[in-house]
């Protein structure tokens, strides 16, 4: 299934400060949208909206698919933010066998996350052991595990070293190449084409009430 | 897709509760030590105790099921856990009440069993333990579905334990009624079938609104 996700007229406040005012873009499968701007701009926040998690002030982000561009569809959306999602006493074997069952992913596709993030020698250690680049391919291993097509990525490549940079902007254009989408906030140019939206602090205004 | 993702997450949190001690191990101690001072508080008098044995198990029963709910979503909610269970495939009530049942699997089964046996070991009749363990399955049941109520309201407050504790004690007060009024019931051979209706609507009350409240509250918290 093939989603876009189109943004209307979005306002999101935080406290009595306005974040992002009337903000509407597109994003059409197989595209990638950049989040770009200052540090406490409103890129997670943003992100976060995209993923259900807040309820803007104003205005809507839906997805539709390419049946009827009017009915908006559940997101299916994986968000991966800055905290990892995994709780540090468990063993990083058992946290992806938990992920993939309550995501309803598929054996196989834990296989192939295991393959292609290099994650079979971190299974047997308890996630506290991890490093912060260790968790963050633990945490994108479920981007694999169960397939859908809008990912939300909250500056995925940080932790990353070199080699897995590569690895990850691999998977992000293997996921475009097959039709999804992805809103990834980042700092530093990805590899590859995508879309830059460069969020702008809307000069400090604050409404009171 | 919905089943095994409830079963995946039952047995996440049941084997969370259960593998890192805390939990029951610290609930049924508590219990234990609580109830081993009473005796010392009041005197050995086997009749005074054999009285008050009833209603003061279930006090107790009360004060250890509060024990746990600090933990029962904060420890996911400072993991980023719950932005992997948003996404999943449950609703966040539902989330949030196999969240509860893992916890009363894990420590309120646990405390019930051991119910009766401290309400005899304190001088209630034998012929209580049936009626007991009944009454206590039950009260455990709402108690923990209460707490979790209390707990999601408190979410994100640093040390939000007393504060837990001040806003769930009140509704605790209804099942200790009802539940010690049908240990004294028994006792007295008046008949159980009032209390024990009592008790169950209101666990009945806290299976309908439990999973709502801490919905709602999940939902205001974690934005």
């Amino acid at each position: 299934m093939a989603l876009s996700l189109v943004v209307d007229a979005l306002s999101l406040k935080k406290g009595y400060r306005h974040l992002i005012n009337d903000l509407s873009f597109f994003v059409a499968p197989g595209e990638c949208v950049a989040l770009t701007g200052a540090n406490g701009v409103g890129k997670t926040t943003l992100l976060r909206t995209l993923a259900g998690f807040i309820r803007p002030d104003g205005g809507r982000a839906r997805y539709v698919d390419g049946v009827d561009p009017e009915e908006s569809v559940a997101a299916q959306a994986h968000y991966l933010g800055h905290a990892e999602a995994l709780s540090p006493g468990r063993l990083a074997g058992a946290e992806l066998d938990f992920q993939r069952a309550f995501l309803g992913g598929t054996a196989a596709g834990q296989a192939e996350a295991i393959r292609r993030l290099n994650l079979s020698p971190l299974l047997e250690l308890e996630t506290r052991m991890l490093s912060a680049g260790q968790k963050r391919r633990l945490s994108c291993a479920r981007l694999i595990m169960a397939r859908r097509p809008v990912w939300l990525l909250d500056e995925p490549m940080s932790p990353l070293d070199t080699e897995h940079r590569a690895k990850l902007a691999e998977l992000m254009q293997s996921h475009l190449s097959e039709g999804g989408l992805i809103v990834c906030a980042v700092h530093d140019p990805l590899p590859f084409e995508v879309r830059e939206l460069r969020l702008m602090a809307p000069a400090m205004e604050t409404v009171y009430g | 897709m919905t089943p095994s993702s409830s079963l995946a997450l039952l047995r996440r949190d049941l084997g969370l509760s259960l593998a890192r001690g805390g939990g029951p191990v610290l609930a049924a101690g508590f219990f234990l030590t609580l109830m081993a001072m009473v005796p010392l508080s009041l005197g050995p008098e086997a009749q005074t105790l054999s009285k008050i044995a009833p209603g003061l198990t279930w006090l107790c029963l009360a004060l250890a099921s509060l024990l746990s709910l600090e933990r029962l979503f904060e420890r996911d909610y400072e993991d980023g856990v719950f932005d992997l269970l948003r996404t999943g495939p449950l609703a966040l009530e539902w989330v949030a009440f196999l969240k509860c049942l893992a916890q009363w699997l894990g420590t309120g089964l646990i405390l019930s069993l051991m119910t009766p046996v401290v309400m005899i070991l304190l001088g209630a009749p034998v012929g209580v333990a049936g009626w007991a363990l009944v009454a206590a399955l039950i009260g455990s049941f709402s108690f923990a579905l209460i707490g979790g109520a209390g707990a999601s309201l408190t979410l994100g407050s640093r040390k939000g334990g007393v504060l837990i504790a001040l806003l769930v004690l009140p509704f605790y007060v209804p099942p200790v009624i009802f539940g010690a009024g049908l240990m004294q019931a028994f006792v007295t051979g008046a008949p159980v079938s009032q209390a024990l209706s009592l008790l169950c609507a209101y666990g009945l009350f806290a299976l309908a609104l439990g999973p709502i409240a801490m919905g709602a509250a999940l939902r205001s918290a974690l934005n």
